[in-house]
């Protein structure tokens, strides 16, 4: 245990001292702050719009970093060879993969966080320049608590997302773990459409493959309450958690997965 | 109790995109390694150093055989607490610093911080970097990025310390400094073993040496009893004779004049040379030097790759030659 936490500070360390992640990361909070402009220009009198926006930055950005690091990290590692003299040290293959992973999430979490912290201070800053008669009329307030629900569970598909590049950066190039993941992701954000599939197309074949994909693939779409919380509806606590337990399975098997692929592997 | 030892180790690797075959990178090595001796593990380009490295460092997994190091199956966590290893050409995490880097290593051990950082400095010191120690990585040439690699290698005062080519990429002396340190590594007790092309190091380290050619292991033992390295024959040098009566000597293999009157020749192991010399003296000539002449480690490569030649396919008969599959 405390073996992969060394692993994991170690991944921190490195990503917080890699370029491509701070430009992802700064240009996020660019963005989120620019949705203020946008506000402007859109007649303005609706914070909705900034929120979504905001909200859709973070998770598009988020996905980036994730993909990002989770395909590169495992793969440079063997591909520079730095891998030879770490695995010589005393610790097993699985410790240094559950660290890294431990460490990208880790990593997820504090940009997560800091994109957060950007988005709300914006929604405040946004919230003093309309006049009381228009905040009147949202369905819900600016800095709205109910938000954190929407980050958290954006978090959650993050680190999912993670476990799944790093599944398949494993065994597989950087190109290929890319195309796979974004792949996944994109499947199972329509997910619910997989599931209609056999009564759009004829060929019972391809239909049983759709059902077979829309078992197997977690469904990402869950994740998304953006609408929801920007539009003041109701979402439960009991939801985000269960829809958080059913990411954390699917990290749980993708890692033991990941972990048995790399215990068997020959670095070459 | 060896530190090392291994048993009909091999290793086969699967070549060709299209159709594979498998390719002998080690076969059916068996060695064992004595506790606080110096081994050299030597072969050309190709032999399978780095392939048995790997196999005890279980970076891959053999096809068959079996390796052991200080008792235990290699692998082992807690035996690899007790060793040390130097990668072929190593890199490590560019983004950290020299100093870092040794103080994660630490980490990993489980020491404190406080000596992680004393342990980083003392190793930083024994291999010669400087302030440079404060550099990231990426900076570093390959030279000082060996000398990183032999520090991070003994930050836990390994039991067993394992170094693949250890002077590549070293200045002379960069080298002399190494063959140093191994040294002391030995006088502290530790097994030391090393893979070399440049046999040099070898015969100026080990008490004994193995010889890989072809991933096949041709010979093994001490230095100097190794068969392939036996004296076999004699160099003496005289001065002061003349070329007729030279020319009447029998049994002389070939005569080189190098000087005025000063002669080499090359005489065959047997009948000893000591009656020839007494001869040669009473005829007023003078013994200016009388030496061995031993088949050097390159002779040895040069005619055990000859001789090995280049099958190391297994099945297919165009899976003959290595640069096809390559
Ligand atoms: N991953 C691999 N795939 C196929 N062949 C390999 C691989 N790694 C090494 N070999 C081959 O195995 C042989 C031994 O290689 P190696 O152990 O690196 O030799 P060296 O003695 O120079 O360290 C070489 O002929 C090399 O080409
Ligand atoms: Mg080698």
């Amino acid at each position: 245990m405390r073996t992969i936490a060394r692993v994991a500070v170690s991944v921190f360390r490195e990503s917080v001292r890699n370029k491509v992640l701070y430009s992802l990361v700064c240009f996020a909070v660019l963005l989120i702050s620019t949705a203020y402009l946008i506000g402007q220009l859109t007649a303005g009198q609706d914070i909705k719009i900034i929120k979504d926006l905001g909200l859709a930055a973070i998770s598009i950005f988020g996905l980036l970093i994730a993909v990002f690091l989770g395909i590169t990290l495992v793969w440079k590692e063997i591909e520079q060879r730095s891998i030879y003299s770490m695995l010589a040290k005393p610790l097993s293959r699985s410790e240094f993969v559950l660290g890294k992973y431990a460490g990208l999430a880790l990593t997820l979490v504090v940009n997560v966080g800091l994109m957060g912290l950007a988005y709300y201070a914006m929604l405040a800053y946004m919230a003093t320049t309309f006049p009381p008669e228009a905040r009147a009329a949202w369905p819900a307030p600016a800095v709205d608590p109910a938000l954190m629900k929407a980050l958290g569970l954006i978090l959650v598909e993050l680190l999912l997302v993670t476990a799944v590049a790093l599944f398949f950066s494993t065994f597989s190039s950087p190109f290929l773990s890319a195309v796979l993941t974004l792949a996944i992701w994109v499947i199972g954000t329509f997910d619910a459409d997989l599931r209609n599939f056999e009564s759009v197309v004829a060929s019972p074949s391809a239909a049983a493959l759709a059902r077979g994909l829309y078992y197997l693939i977690p469904n990402f779409g869950a994740f998304d309450v953006k609408l929801q919380v920007v539009h003041g509806l109701p979402v439960s606590w009991d939801y985000v958690v269960t829809t958080a337990a059913y990411g954390a399975v699917y990290v749980v098997l993708l890692l033991t997965g990941a972990v048995a692929i790399f215990s068997r592997r020959d670095f070459k | 109790m060896d530190a090392i030892r291994t048993e009909a180790l091999t290793k086969h690797y699967s070549v060709g995109f299209w159709r594979p075959r498998p390719y002998r990178a080690l076969e059916g090595l068996t060695l064992s390694v004595g506790q606080g001796e110096v081994f050299g593990f030597l072969g050309p380009n190709g032999a399978g150093k780095t392939t048995t490295l790997k196999l005890l460092m279980q970076l891959i997994y053999p096809t068959s055989g079996h390796a052991e190091i200080l008792g235990r199956p290699v692998g082992d966590v807690a035996v690899k607490r007790r060793i040390g290893f130097l990668p072929e050409n190593p890199y490590f995490y560019d983004h950290l610093t020299a100093e870092e880097l040794l103080e994660y290593v630490g980490a990993l051990f489980g020491y404190s911080a406080r000596e992680c950082r004393a342990r980083a400095t003392a190793r930083l010191d024994e291999v010669g970097i400087g302030a440079e120690r404060r550099l990231q990585l990426r900076k570093f040439s390959k030279g000082m990025l060996q000398r990183v690699g032999i520090a991070q290698a003994l930050i836990n005062e390994p039991e067993v310390v394992f170094f693949d080519e250890p002077m590549s990429g070293l200045d002379p002396l960069g080298r002399r400094e190494i063959r140093h340190l191994i040294l002391r590594l030995r006088d502290r007790g530790a097994t030391v073993f090393f893979s070399s092309h440049v046999l040099s190091d070898a015969e100026a380290l080990c008490s004994q040496v193995a010889i890989v050619v072809g991933g096949r292991l041709v010979s093994s033992g001490h230095l100097t009893d190794l068969l392939a390295l036996r004296v076999r024959g004699w160099e003496l040098v005289m001065a002061g004779l003349s070329r007729e009566a030279i020319e009447r000597i029998p049994g002389v293999l070939r005569v080189t004049q190098v000087g005025v009157d000063r002669y080499v020749l090359e005489l065959p192991l047997t009948p000893p040379p000591e009656q020839l010399l007494a001869t040669c003296v009473a005829h007023g000539a003078s013994l200016v030097s009388l030496n061995p002449i031993r088949d050097t480690l390159e002779d040895l490569f040069v005619r055990q790759v000859a001789a090995a030649g280049t099958d190391r396919g297994l099945s297919t008969p165009d899976a003959r030659s290595p640069e096809s599959t390559r």
